[in-house]
Formats: C-alpha cells, sequence, structure tokens
C-alpha cells in the first residue's frame, strides 16, 4: 500500500514537472510574427566597421554580440531566420597582432584619473588576435572596418601578405576565404535569402576625420590611385555599389540599403567647441598687439598687389578678446601659402615667422574642431616654452580642423553616394534606410526611448562609443530598429523590434 | 470499489488558483485537500495552525500529522513587441509541516506546530529581459508554535500561543539593464540572510452552535524580518570609482502580514462535512522592500511594493465514505494583493482559482496516511511593473504571465 503512494506521488512529480503553462498565443510559435515575403533563413549583411560591431576604436567581442546584423538576426529568429555566424575577435581587448606585433589598438574606455575626471583611454592588455590565424567561414556578419566601397570588390583585400603594406585589409583577412577573394564574393557564395548592405561611410570619412587632408578624388575614376584619406568619385561609388547590388540579388535575394550619414551627427567633430580658449585682457592685448601687423599691413599689402582676395584677407584676420570663447589659431591648407613671400622683399620676415604667417587663420564658428584635437589644444608642447601654447601661440594644424570648405566637399560626396543608394533600392525593390536623417535626429535634441533620450553627446549621450564615431551597443539597437522598420514597411512583415535601453552604451573601467 | 472511489474524489473537485503575495497555503494535507479550510473544523492535530481552540475537542490522547508538499509552480513570460520571453526553472518546494497536540484533560489541550506559511522560490534564467528586477529568490520562514487551548464551556473554546520564526533569503538581481563588466558580464547583487528571526503570536476562538455546526475565528499577528547585517555580494562590476559597488553588508524588513480567518462546518448526512473560511490577509504592511547597504557609496535599493490586503474564500467538502477511506476536495478563490503596475516578476502572482482533492487512508486504529493534491490556476495576465527607474527616468517593465502550480501531498497522521 505505500510503496503504491510512494509510486504513484513520483510519476505525479515527474509529470507535473513537465507541465508548463502555455499562452494563448506563444510569441515562440510559427506564424506569431510574420516574414511578410521575405525570407530570411540566410542572412548575410555586408558593410564596414558600422556592420562588424567595431567600438570604442577597436573591434571586440562583446561590440560583435551588439552589432546591429546580429541584434536584427536574433530578431529575425522569430521569423525563420537561421543561424547568424560572426568572425569573432579572440577577446574583448580589440587590438590586433600581425605575427606577433600588434598594428591595431586596444579599445578605449572610460577611466576616472587621479584628478576625478573621466576620460577615454586605451585599455591595457596585450591583444590575442593575430590576423595570421585563419578563421574557418563562412560567416553570415561580412562587415570589414576599414573598408571603402571599390574594397568590398577588390580582389586581394584579404590577402594577409598585403597587410603590412596597407594593400589589404586585416580584418577580411582573417576570414577571406582565399587570398584573392573579394568581400562581396564571399558574401555571394553563402547563397543568402536577405542581405544588408550599408557601405559608403569611409569614401568620406577619412577624409573628414584626418580634418580634411586627403584629396577629393571626384573626377579620378580609378580608386587604385586613391590615398587612404581621400573622398571616393561619387561615378566609382555608382559604379561598385550597383555591381554590389546586383550580385547580391543575383540569386534572387531580398534585402534592404542603407545611407550614409552627415560627419556632422558624430561627436568626433561636434564635441571640442570651436571657441575656448580662455584668455585674459592682457594676454589677449598683448597677441593683438603682435598680430596688428599681420592684420593691419601684410594682408591688406598682398590684397594691393593682387596675391590673395580681399575675402581671403578678411577670413585671416586674428583678433582675441579678453574672453572665454576665443577661437584658436590654425593653418588651413585651402588658403594661398604666402610665406615665401613674406621672406621677401618688402616684408622681409625672418623664415620662423613667415613659416607662422604661411596660411594662418583663426578657427571660425562653422568649421569642426575633430575630438582628438581635445588633448592638444592649449598645450604646451615645448616644457621649455611656457609661452609656445597650440591654438593661441602655435597653430592648430590642419588634421585637427575640418574646415567649412572641406565639410561643403564631404557633403557634396555623401549627397552623391545617398542618391545613388536610394536609386537603386527604389529600382530594385528593396526596402531603404534613411540613417542620414535618423542619426541628425539623434544629433539634434535626440531620441527618446524607455529609459530616457538617446542622443550624440559624447560619453553621457548613449548613442556614441568612446570614439565619437562609432555607435554604442544601444546605438546599434538603434540602427537595427530602424533597419526592421524599413524591412517591415517593405517586405509586409511583422519582425518585433528590441527596447534599446536594454543594450549598454560605454565601458567604464580603470586599467 | 476503490476505482469508484477515486472517480468521486475527482467528483467532487468543484472550482479554481494559489496563495497572493508570498503566502504559501500548505499547512496541512487534510485541510488542504478540502481547500485549505480548517478554522472551523476539528479532525486532528492540523488545528494547531487552522484554529488552535479545537484541538481541546479532538477526541485522541496525542495526535501526531507530519507530510510535506511537492510545489512544482511554472512562470512563463513573453513580451510580444519585442519577442522576449521565459520561463523559469524554479525548484521543486518541498514545504514540511509538524503538528502534535496532547489532551492534559478534557478542557485543556495542548499543542505544537512547525509550518511554513510564506515563502518564496523562483528561479529565472540568468539575464533574461527582467533580470534588473530579480534572477532568482528563495524566500523562507518556519514557524514554531507552541499551543494551548481551552474549553470553557460545551459551546466555547479559545486557544492561541506565541510564534517563534526563522527565515531566511536570498535574492539576485542585475544592478541594472546595461552594466557589465569588460567581458559583457552582467552586473549583479546577491543579499542573502539567514536565520532571521522575530515572534509573533496567534489567538482564535471556537463557537459550537449545536452538535453539527462550528464557527471558528483566528488571528495570526503580523512579523517583521529585520535582516541585519545580512551579505551583499556585487558580481562582474566594473573596476571604477563610477560604479561603487564593493560587496557589503546590508539591512532590509520583510513583513509577514497578519492574517485573519473567521469560517464554519457543518456536519450533515453522518458522513458529510461542509466547511467555509474567509481569510482576509493584511498585506497593506508590504509597501516597500528595501535594501539599505553598508556602504555609504552603494546606493541603497528601493523598490516599491505597494501591496493592498488580500481576501480568500475557502469551500472544502469531506465525506467518510468507509471506514477505510475519507474523501475530500475544495476550492479556493486567491484574490492577489498585487495592484496594478506593481505586478513584479519574482512574485507574479494575479487572482487565482484553486481545486484540491484528497483522501486519507485508515490503516488501523491509530495511523492514517493523508493525501492531498492543488492545482492552482492563473488567467493570462498582461502586467507590469511600472517602479523601476533609470537616471530618474521611469522604465516599466511590461510583458504577459502565465502561471500554475500543481502540489501534490502526503502527510501521516497518528493517534493514541
Amino acid at each position: 500500500m505505500k510503496n503504491i503512494y510512494k509510486y504513484t506521488f513520483a510519476i505525479l512529480a515527474i509529470g507535473f514537472a513537465s507541465c508548463e503553462p502555455e499562452f494563448e498565443n506563444p510569441v515562440t510559435d510559427d506564424g506569431f510574427y510574420s516574414s511578410g515575403t521575405a525570407d530570411f533563413s540566410k542572412y548575410v549583411s555586408v558593410g564596414n566597421s558600422l556592420t562588424a560591431g567595431y567600438a570604442d576604436g577597436a573591434l571586440y567581442i562583446t561590440g560583435q554580440n551588439n552589432s546591429y546584423p546580429n541584434i536584427m538576426a536574433q530578431q529575425f529568429d522569430f521569423v525563420g531566420g537561421g543561424d547568424f555566424t560572426q568572425p569573432l575577435m579572440n577577446d574583448n581587448l580589440g587590438g590586433l597582432l600581425l605575427g606577433g606585433s600588434q598594428i591595431a589598438e586596444n579599445r578605449y574606455v572610460l577611466a576616472v584619473g587621479s584628478n576625478g575626471n573621466p576620460s577615454p583611454v586605451r585599455l591595457d592588455g596585450t591583444p590575442t588576435t593575430d590576423i595570421t590565424n585563419k578563421l574557418a567561414g563562412p560567416f553570415n556578419n561580412m562587415g570589414v572596418p576599414g573598408a571603402k566601397s571599390f574594397h568590398l570588390v577588390a580582389p586581394g583585400y584579404g590577402n594577409v601578405a598585403g597587410v603590412a603594406a596597407g594593400a589589404a585589409n586585416p580584418y577580411f583577412a582573417r576570414f577571406a576565404s582565399s587570398e584573392s577573394a573579394t568581400v562581396i564574393g564571399d558574401a555571394v557564395a553563402q547563397n543568402p535569402t536577405f542581405f544588408s548592405l550599408w557601405i559608403g561611410n569611409n569614401d568620406i570619412l577619412g577624409y573628414a576625420t584626418s580634418g580634411g587632408s586627403g584629396v577629393d578624388q571626384t573626377g579620378n575614376f580609378d580608386p587604385s590611385s586613391y590615398g587612404p584619406n581621400d573622398i571616393t568619385d561619387p561615378n566609382v561609388f555608382a559604379s561598385v555599389y550597383s555591381q554590389q547590388v546586383d550580385a547580391l540579388t543575383a540569386g534572387g535575394a531580398k534585402g534592404v540599403l542603407v545611407n550614409i550619414p552627415e560627419v556632422t551627427s558624430i561627436p568626433y567633430f561636434t564635441t571640442v567647441p570651436t571657441n575656448a580658449i580662455p584668455l585674459n585682457a592682457a594676454t589677449a592685448a598683448q597677441l593683438n598687439a603682435q598680430f596688428a601687423a599681420y592684420n593691419n599691413q601684410i594682408l591688406p599689402g598682398l590684397v594691393g598687389i593682387g596675391v590673395i582676395t580681399p575675402e581671403e584677407a578678411a577670413l585671416r584676420q586674428i583678433n582675441f578678446s579678453a574672453s572665454l570663447n576665443n577661437y584658436p589659431i590654425m593653418t588651413d591648407d585651402d588658403l594661398t601659402d604666402i610665406s615665401s613671400i613674406l621672406l621677401g622683399a618688402p616684408f622681409n620676415l625672418p623664415p620662423d615667422l613667415a613659416t607662422l604667417l604661411g596660411q594662418l587663420r583663426q578657427v571660425k564658428s562653422d568649421d569642426l574642431i575633430v575630438l582628438t584635437a581635445s588633448s592638444v589644444l592649449g598645450s604646451t608642447p615645448d616644457p621649455n616654452n611656457p609661452l609656445g601654447i597650440i591654438g593661441v601661440t602655435i597653430p592648430l594644424t590642419d588634421e585637427f580642423v575640418l574646415a567649412s570648405t572641406e565639410q561643403a566637399r564631404v557633403t557634396a560626396a555623401s549627397t552623391a553616394y545617398n542618391a545613388t543608394i536610394q536609386a537603386l533600392a527604389g529600382a530594385k525593390g528593396l526596402a531603404f534606410v534613411d540613417a542620414k536623417t535618423a542619426l541628425s535626429r539623434v544629433a539634434n535634441g535626440g531620441v527618446g526611448y524607455d529609459g530616457g533620450v538617446l542622443t550624440s553627446q559624447f560619453v553621457t549621450g548613449g548613442a556614441f562609443s568612446l570614439d565619437g564615431v562609432h555607435p554604442t551597443p544601444r546605438g546599434y539597437a538603434y540602427t537595427a530598429n530602424l533597419i526592421i522598420t524599413a524591412i517591415n514597411d517593405t517586405y509586409n512583415a511583422t519582425i518585433p523590434k528590441v527596447h534599446i535601453g536594454n543594450y549598454g552604451t560605454i565601458t567604464v573601467t580603470n586599467n | 470499489m476503490k476505482k469508484v472511489l477515486v472517480l468521486a474524489a475527482f467528483a467532487l473537485v468543484t472550482a479554481v488558483t494559489y496563495a497572493g503575495g508570498y503566502r504559501v497555503s500548505l499547512q496541512g494535507n487534510k485541510a488542504l485537500a478540502m481547500g485549505h479550510t480548517g478554522v472551523a473544523v476539528v479532525n486532528s492535530s492540523e488545528s494547531v495552525f487552522f484554529n488552535p481552540a479545537g484541538l481541546v475537542y479532538l477526541e485522541d490522547k496525542i495526535s501526531i500529522s507530519v507530510g510535506v508538499h511537492g510545489v512544482f509552480s511554472n512562470i512563463a513570460y513573453q513580451d510580444a513587441e519585442t519577442g522576449a520571453n521565459a520561463r523559469t526553472d524554479s525548484p521543486v518546494g518541498t514545504p514540511l509541516y509538524l503538528y502534535a497536540s496532547y489532551q492534559a484533560t478534557d478542557w485543556l489541550a495542548f499543542g505544537l506546530g512547525v509550518y511554513t506559511p510564506y515563502g518564496s522560490s523562483v528561479e529565472y534564467e540568468d539575464d533574461w529581459a527582467g533580470s534588473h528586477l530579480v534572477n532568482n529568490i528563495d524566500l523562507q520562514a518556519i514557524y514554531i508554535q507552541p499551543t494551548v487551548s481551552f474549553k470553557i464551556n460545551d459551546k466555547l473554546s479559545v486557544g492561541g500561543g506565541p510564534i517563534y520564526v526563522t527565515g531566511s533569503v536570498n535574492f539576485n538581481r542585475n544592478l541594472n539593464r546595461t552594466l557589465t563588466d569588460l567581458d559583457g558580464n552582467r552586473a549583479n547583487v546577491t543579499v542573502d540572510a539567514s536565520g532571521v528571526s522575530n515572534w509573533g503570536w496567534v489567538a482564535s476562538a471556537m463557537v459550537n452552535l449545536t452538535d453539527d455546526l462550528h464557527i471558528g475565528a483566528t488571528y495570526r499577528s503580523e512579523i517583521i524580518l529585520d535582516a541585519e547585517d545580512g551579505d551583499a555580494d556585487f558580481e562582474n562590476v566594473p573596476n571604477s570609482p563610477l560604479t561603487p559597488f564593493a560587496d557589503t553588508k546590508f539591512d532590509a524588513s520583510l513583513p509577514l502580514p497578519a492574517e485573519m480567518t473567521v469560517g464554519m462546518s457543518y456536519d450533515f448526512c453522518e458522513k458529510w462535512t461542509f466547511a467555509f473560511d474567509f481569510n482576509r490577509t493584511f498585506w497593506d504592511v508590504y509597501e516597500s522592500l528595501d535594501i539599505d547597504f553598508a556602504n555609504p557609496e552603494t546606493p541603497d535599493s528601493k523598490n516599491a511594493r505597494n501591496y493592498k490586503n488580500a481576501s480568500i474564500y475557502r469551500f472544502g467538502m469531506q465525506y467518510e465514505a468507509t471506514k477505510m477511506f475519507t474523501l475530500r476536495a475544495g476550492y479556493y478563490f486567491d484574490e492577489t494583493p498585487v495592484r496594478d503596475g506593481y505586478f513584479a516578476p519574482e512574485t507574479p502572482r494575479n487572482d487565482s482559482s484553486n481545486f484540491t482533492a484528497g483522501l486519507t487512508v485508515n490503516l488501523g486504529e491509530h495511523l492514517q496516511i493523508d493525501a492531498s493534491f492543488l492545482y492552482s490556476h492563473f488567467k493570462e495576465v498582461d502586467a507590469s511593473y511600472n517602479y523601476y527607474s533609470e537616471n530618474g527616468v521611469s522604465v516599466p517593465f511590461r510583458g504577459t504571465y502565465k502561471t500554475n502550480a500543481f502540489v501534490p501531498g502526503l502527510g501521516l497522521t497518528y493517534k493514541l
């Protein structure tokens, strides 16, 4: 008798443990969400660092896990999405080795210094990702940090032998299917049923982040002659971009195209104010006295002899005041170089002064000072010369300032690229994401979410990581939601979005 | 014959839910089988819990009941907006009870009870969508209650005694929705306190209106468990002055609310008993779960609960089918103490309908086997907890919950 109860109890126990509560409509049921007219069983993402999940100045595992394609793939799982693999780095430091020597730095973290102020620093540690260790692909995430539009179709871009010389990409070298493989070829070989393509950012970004130190190659149709900081010709972009879209759609895949945001949306260009040099009355007066001859004699004299225009002379005026809001002095490559003229009669200036004044002006309110200038501005590079202050007596060099003329080149190119992207999306019936408008919304007032407002404010805004260029996981989640919205609209799907508040922002840690 | 009886037992099952909050109504197999009624029922030493005044009417000199329940409870969560979903994998709870009574004279009885009326054991998958509210919780409170029962006259008896409670709590959750260490491991805290004790009391009365009609009332006092110097263990916290979370001690208070029960029982047709109990649990004492960390750098954790008093309506039937078998069945409706907007996933309780059944097998003069079964049915509910905030912004945690519980129980009664 007793045994019967014991066994009954045991059998019931097993039964109850498996008796789970069931929802009337479980989200995990097929058909709860719809894939619409698209098929997500094989999703391949193609792009650059943004697609790879690059953040904080490096590619590292947790960043990759929060890449927008990976976030999307997890949501695609509700509508028949398949596995999504990524060429994960070996660690969360993010640096790269080439045959044992470090070729890329570790990620930034926000550290609190001895003065109690937090600032981005590179994370200590020896990276363990050696790009000579080939990963067994293929990988669904074909995001390659650093890639420009034409790189995706360039054979050999993943040849490790070309990395040291800058002819190949260290990230693609880790997982390219062969030495002669192209990114787009490796993507197409996976026979995607769905793809995303976000490329072209680096075709202007290198120029912009280097303060316009490269060349605007508009008109030059040979990308093999371009330098790393040059602007890609819009026709070259249009040609390679349509090749890529053609290749990705050749097998009948549906997909989504994402356009190029404005550089003025990102904190790399909006964090350092153009006028933050504090001067007292005595210093301002002394500086103005020193530049009096330049303003009142040299510049009008050069206009008189036709070397510069009156507009350039006006642009080059240097004026300081007793305030906290002086504009630093800078050299501008786009100004006429007057140094050799100043050496001769009637000016007869000493060489160091002629060099200083050669392409000198003050930063203007419509210029953009890059993030990396924050550690340079106001510093005294020569410890023996406390008066040699960068921005005050030593001009800020051109690579720290994206002048308004340079911004115009960037905008002209990106506008042309975006026209190509949108036109192709329309022609091919692909989903289109206006990342430019969306990111400008983040930069201008911000976007509300369930835990606050997502803005482009450096460090605190939540959208951008500590390199000031790439998004945080939350920024990537916001991006993923934008793309999912466009996919749902275009393909009549109901893929659920994510709560961006569940995704982190910057990482704090002291080394 | 046996088959007929089993069918009969299930036929007696009337209707539908589970105790609200972290009340666990499993204080005796006989009573549970009758919808956990018992304030006016005299049939065993389970009366130590249900109504001490009833002990003096027990026919046996000594009566000892021991038993255990196996609590199989499950919670499913989903959020249709994002697709997030989770299921608990809670360990099987095994609340025990022991009651003993001794008839000293025909007007005086003594009793002792050990039981666990409050507790909770919920385990979600770590880092699930609501992990900033709870990953897992294990709450236990053991009541030890010496009891005395006096018969004043044939119509009236009273009883009561002090209650000593010893409890423990272990609670883990993530610090917020996003903080991780460098490798992406979510920062979390475990608070742990055990051996937390306090005193309370119980008092009751029973009135015999006729030989067959009894009414009873029992009041069990509120007991506040004040955990002092518990251990707070922080894990995966980045090394930064911006995240000042180091292992420390904590103080917290958890109220075990007072409960008033009134009810009646009626014996009819020789072998039948009907019982009705009404419980009122004074949950309004549970306003907030505040964890006060000893480290002044570590922000204290305030978690609004704002429970409301809640009622339970219990119905039970007993049928002495044969000399060997007594069959029981019952139903109770259990109102949730949780208000709208305070639906926290550590105790996701909406109103429930609860069905019970059971039987006693008499093995000779002295020994009985008591078996019971409880099924708690909760309707699927869309609910949210609106009192979690980040940087001063309220971040509601919403979703759909579906809960159930199956509780088989087995006990022994020894009578002398």
